[in-house]
């Protein structure tokens, strides 16, 4: 299992190169966005509409925030399940991100849009939101405000720690693992 | 009787969100590092010593330790000897939230409406369960509960011949549908009894219960250490990557029933175990 220091965007040939249990430190600019903010954004896909953010060849993390305190960049942070956003990723892939990160299994059509369009899912620790919220540098709210806590950030992160959960070969490392210990 | 000004609950309220956000609780800190002992999977052993470390920081830093800061559930004790003044007793609860989601820098997750989505911006309604006890005091109990394991939480009604076989089956089987979704190591309520909305109630009453301590029933708490220890063979491990460490605890509350019913409810509480008390 590798480890890679990586700055964003990914190229298509470092997405190909990833392999399920990698760890990948990622530095540079991901995208927030989570249930309410795909919502919108797959009904936009699907009448042929541009999104409010150029999100190809991006990584998405499927997050909401809390509120920062003062002198804080932004409140606590870590990845939200991910599965919640299984029926908008093949949506979101084929339209050109590469990437995103979020906590737990996903459906095989997830598994299976990962091969198609050559992208991956990381998992990132949930609830690890004290410690990963130390990684985002910083945060600028670039739509759909009014959905609060689901508004789509851009986030500059600096050595934001992922595994890949599922690869763009569509290997799946929740199954992997689990089967080791099953008694 | 004794006279208690209901701004003195809303003022209890608002500390124990913050506090109860911040601060993860001794027996669940406790659970974590004999559950990195035991782990045998390296990545499950990582991921449970950043946990301790994330708990050790939240702390510090007096943030919240996971971004999910939950609904608020309260749970409200109220002595038949307290006169209560100075306005509605629920609002000062709703109110309580409000000012302790806000001045606590917690996330607002609630929609007012479950249909039309959109967010009432300060974490209010709670969900209220208030009971009349005997003695002159209040206690408030506040769980914040995220929505990625509440998700995953399940209620049956079993036939009464499936007996504690069925029940073991039906919480295993609850537990391997939520798998990694519900940000294992998790602690596991289990009610057994009551009615269609009791055994709901008697299971997330049992995730509050402390770690450590089993149920007094001799045969329920043996049903407490059979799960416990069947769910840990599942696999699943910290966060669903594998290992021997899927639950931290198992907690079952009973209560009677129907000739005709054995429900059974499984509610499943996050690594973010959340839950504190203050008496007034």
């Amino acid at each position: 299992m590798a480890e890679y220091y990586w700055e964003t965007p990914l190229t298509d040939e470092q997405i190909h190169q990833l392999r399920i249990g990698d760890q990948v430190y990622l530095t540079g600019i991901i995208y927030m966005a989570r249930d309410a903010a795909h919502k919108r954004m797959v009904e936009l896909l699907e009448q042929r509409e541009p999104l409010p953010v150029d999100l190809r060849q991006q990584i998405i993390f499927y997050a909401g925030p809390c509120p920062p305190k003062p002198g804080q960049i932004i409140g606590p942070t870590a990845p939200t399940t991910a599965y919640r956003m299984d029926p908008y990723a093949p949506a979101m892939f084929a339209y050109g991100v590469k990437g995103t990160i979020g906590k737990g299994p996903r459906r095989e059509i997830v598994k299976e849009a990962c091969k198609t369009y050559g992208a991956v899912s990381f998992a990132a620790i949930g609830g690890l939101s004290a410690i990963l919220s130390k990684c985002i540098k910083v945060v600028e709210i670039v739509a759909y405000e009014d959905l609060g806590p689901e508004a789509i950030r851009k986030l500059e992160v600096v050595n934001f720690p992922v595994l890949v959960a599922y690869d763009a070969d569509g290997q799946d490392l929740y199954e992997q693992e689990i089967q080791k210990y099953r008694r | 009787m004794r006279t208690i000004h209901v701004d003195d609950i809303k003022d209890t309220v608002a500390r124990l969100c913050w506090e109860a956000c911040y601060y993860l609780p001794f027996d669940i800190l406790d659970s974590f590092k004999k559950a990195e002992q035991r782990e045998v999977s390296p990545l499950g052993k990582s991921i449970l010593n950043q946990l301790i470390e994330n708990a050790e920081v939240a702390a510090t830093e007096h943030m919240p330790y996971c971004h999910d800061t939950g609904l608020a559930v309260v749970y409200v004790e109220v002595g038949q000897e307290v006169y209560l003044t100075g306005g509605s007793f629920q609002e000062s609860i709703h109110a309580g939230v409000r000012k302790g989601y806000q001045e606590g820098f917690l996330r607002k997750s609630v929609v007012g409406d479950p249909l039309l989505r959109v967010n009432t911006n300060d974490n209010t309604p709670a969900v209220i369960h208030t009971e009349i006890v005997p003695g002159d005091q209040v206690k408030i109990t506040l769980l914040p509960k995220g929505g990625g394991s509440e998700n995953m939480s399940a209620m049956k009604f079993l036939l009464p011949g499936e007996g504690v076989e069925g029940v073991k089956k039906f919480v295993i089987e609850t537990i391997e549908a939520a798998g990694g979704k519900a940000c294992p190591p998790v602690i596991v309520g289990v009610g057994i009894g009551g009615s269609f909305d009791k055994v709901t109630a008697i299971a997330k009453e049992a995730i509050l219960r402390e770690v450590g301590v089993h149920h007094h029933e001799t045969h329920i708490a043996e049903l407490e250490k059979e799960l416990l220890e069947e769910i840990n063979k599942t696999g699943i491990g910290p966060q669903g990557l594998g290992g021997v460490n899927t639950a931290l605890w198992v907690a079952v509350e009973t209560y009677a029933c129907h000739i005709t019913a054995l429900p059974v409810a499984v509610n499943i509480q996050c690594h973010a175990a959340r839950k504190k008390s203050a008496v007034i």
